[in-house]
């Protein structure tokens, strides 16, 4: 894809056409940092120096994720508003709206792992998912683990929601005026946030790097968590390749009338067990 | 043509109202008049489930097509939009347009046979018999019965591998991609029966002026068999995914809607007609071939949207695999070309053995067959629609003026109407409703 011919076309917003793509390729690297994808702190285990299996260990990780998945919005929206393109702006605007609107459903669900956990971070997140398969969070927040899904499907732009590159409407969309690696970066972009989206829901609600059950351990953990997230590029690909495409109005309704209220009542059930049992 | 079922009983008494189970565990079901939708109501639904496109807002102009991933070919359809909803369109055709009728104006009868293939190249043998029937009543060609059986089974396979097809980029359209290659899957097994009968795969020319170019090949019945009997288990399965899947169910139910009063206005035939609840079949009305001795069922639905034109091919294939069987169990022996020296070509056995048959083999492909003077116009059933051939004759072996009229015409020049005050993504799923061939409707 390199040697491929780069056109920008003539009457695009060229500084943005050709920011657009960076945009969206490094948010998607970016969360990887704050992944843990084994042990965190302890003993030093490496040549007498502490190796930590994660490169950011950062207090308020899952913001930086919810931050990023935001950022590249923007990435969407320019590469559709600057290719000066009438399929390109349509799509720049479905994704834009469709986003905010999966977002809120998305940052809702999560809280409610953020309030079974007490932390932010996602190190914290997985250690409190320490334990056999059952202590992880996917048993108590089956809903906001479902919800979680469903919206990080929309985040990705994978069917059902892939109407911002809706290739049976609109050619496809935000990318269709480009062409050679830029369209390479956007491609690779997708593929990437699907790696690290399956990773944060592996994360979040299926005990991260740990082994489901204790007796496992002996398997180091980038190994569990590599087979996790094999399973939700699976399931991604799988959800793509067999459903129908939703029409603009029927994915508004689906995001704002019956995941944002859902989401919003899991939180409310969550925050009364939590300070309940606490 | 048929009252509109919507305004009384099934006419024409095609429907079998009796319930009970036929083969492949199918029963055509009729419901009730009350649960009917009348007119009135289809028209009132019409107008709920559209926008008012009076609206001021900023027009945005969008041009989709001649190349676009879901136009099937190179149909351009100029959209004005107005946010996602579609207040005009504005078709234009004629990008694959190859004077297929002014070609045939300078080739004698028996050469526009492999034009006509290249009309609706989906289904190009129902086009072939479409014209060979029209020649026939021109020239009054008395087609024998083993041949009427053979045309019959190759126009009903035919169906079946429009049909199919037509599921799995209608269904690709809405956005499913493995469902596209289980069509395709399945549309092979019916294209491996045509290429062992006709030798091609897509282009069969495979219809002569009084009959068929060969007889069917040993095993084609056993095989064809197999085929007609596992298709509609397979049609089945396909509605287990698509018919009941809750997202295909809201992108199509009351879309597009288009009444039997459009469709009258408009020329609609074929399934889109159907799926408005009008009992009108070319194969029933004006039998053709051996259409009036086989029992099958017209298909209709009366919801006149894009989810009743589903299943109403849903129900054609199954259709289709009754008649196909039935002709291959009374399939009757005899000549497949009829013994007509002036009319027909001599089959190619005869013309190296026998010094008559080559002299008339000669004269038919040098000069060509005679025809009377005098003009006709055919209307037969192809899977898309109505599919009527009118040629004029000043006599001589070459037509004066031949007109195809092709279903994708005027099914391509009803987006407009049925598409306006709709969403930008109902276009697509209403364009693969009605079935469009571009090399059908550019001619």
């Amino acid at each position: 894809m390199l040697s491929k011919e780069d056109l920008i076309p003539s009457r695009a917003d060229k500084p943005v056409f050709r920011l657009a793509p960076y945009i969206i390729f490094i948010p998607a690297f970016v969360v990887m940092a704050v992944l843990p994808f084994g042990p965190v702190g302890g003993a030093p285990n490496l040549f007498g120096y502490r190796f930590d299996y994660v490169i950011a260990n950062f207090d308020a990780g899952l913001v930086l994720f919810l931050a990023m998945g935001a950022i590249a919005v923007y990435g969407i929206v320019l590469a559709g508003w600057s290719s000066n393109s009438n399929f390109s702006l349509l799509g720049g605007l479905r994704a834009g709206a469709q986003m905010i609107s999966y977002e809120l459903a998305m940052g809702f669900s999560v809280v409610g792992v953020m309030l079974m956990a007490g932390s932010l971070s996602l190190v914290d997140i997985v250690n409190g998912q320490a334990g056999n398969f059952w202590n992880w969070y996917f048993i108590p927040q089956v809903v906001g683990g479902l919800i979680f899904f469903v919206a990080t499907l929309a985040e990705l732009n994978r069917t059902p929601f892939d109407l911002a590159e809706a290739e049976q409407e609109l050619v496809a969309g935000y990318l269709t005026e480009y062409s050679g690696m830029r369209w390479g970066l956007f491609m690779f972009a997708e593929y990437v946030n699907m790696v690290v989206v399956s990773a944060i829901v592996s994360t979040l609600y299926f005990g991260g790097w740990r082994a489901p059950l204790t007796v496992l351990d002996f398997i180091p953990g980038p190994i569990w968590l590599f087979l996790k997230i094999c399973v939700f590029v699976f399931l991604y690909m799988w959800v793509r390749w067999t459903i129908f495409r939703y029409r603009y109005n029927q994915l508004m309704s689906v995001g704002w009338k019956i995941l944002l209220p859902l989401s919003i009542v899991n939180l409310v059930v969550t925050a009364i067990i939590v300070s309940v049992t606490s | 043509m048929s009252e509109p079922a919507t305004s009384g009983p099934a006419t024409s008494g095609y429907i079998s109202s009796t319930g009970e189970p036929e083969p492949h565990g199918y029963s055509v079901e009729v419901p009730p008049l009350e649960h009917r939708p009348t007119l009135d109501e289809l028209k009132e639904r019409k107008a709920r489930t559209r926008q008012n496109v009076e609206t001021t807002g900023e027009i945005l102009t969008v041009s989709m097509g001649p190349q676009h991933p879901s136009t099937h070919g190179v149909y351009r359809a100029v959209l004005d939009l107005d946010g996602e909803v579609v207040v005009d369109i504005r078709p234009e055709i004629g990008n694959l347009h190859r004077g297929v009728e002014k070609l045939s104006e300078e080739r004698t009868y028996h050469q526009i046979i492999p034009i006509t293939d290249r009309l609706d190249y989906l289904s190009s043998f129902a086009m072939n018999h479409g014209y060979c029937e029209a020649v026939e009543k021109l020239m009054g060609v008395e087609v024998p019965a083993r041949a009427r059986y053979i045309r019959t089974i190759t126009s009903e396979l035919c169906r079946l591998s429009n049909h199919i097809m037509w599921l799995g980029v209608h269904i690709m359209d809405l956005g499913t991609q493995t469902f596209f290659c289980i069509c395709f899957r399945d549309r092979e097994y019916i294209l491996d029966l045509l290429e062992m009968l006709t030798g091609a795969r897509l282009t069969h020319s495979f219809c002569r002026i009084g009959g068929v170019a060969k007889d069917l090949p040993d095993g084609f019945a056993h095989k064809c068999r197999k085929v007609v009997e596992f298709l509609p288990k397979r049609v089945a399965e396909y509605e287990r995914i698509v018919k009941q899947n809750r997202i295909y169910y809201r992108r199509a139910k009351n879309v597009g809607i288009f009444t039997s009063e459009d469709c009258f206005a408009w020329r609609v035939t074929g399934p889109p007609l159907r799926a408005a609840g009008v009992v009108r079949d070319l194969r029933k009305d004006e039998p053709y071939a051996a259409y009036d001795e086989v029992n099958f069922d017209v298909a209709v639905e009366y919801n006149a949207d894009v989810y009743d034109r589903f299943l109403v091919r849903m129900k054609e294939i199954r259709e289709s695999c009754k008649i196909i069987e039935q002709c291959l169990d009374n399939l009757p022996d005899g000549p497949f070309l009829a013994k007509d020296s002036v009319h027909t070509m001599q089959l190619k056995k005869n013309v190296m053995r026998d010094a008559g048959a080559m002299i008339h083999d000669f004269y038919q492909v040098f000069h060509g067959p005679d025809a009377p003077k005098g003009e006709v116009y055919r209307a037969t059933e192809v899977p898309k629609g109505e599919f009527g051939v009118y040629i004029r004759s000043d006599g001589g072996t070459k037509p004066a003026r031949i007109h195809f009229t092709t279903p994708s015409f005027y099914h391509g020049q009803v987006l407009p109407a049925m598409a306006r005050g709709e969403m930008l993504a109902d276009v697509v799923a209403i364009f693969a409703s009605i079935d469009v061939v571009l090399g059908d409707c550019d001619r």
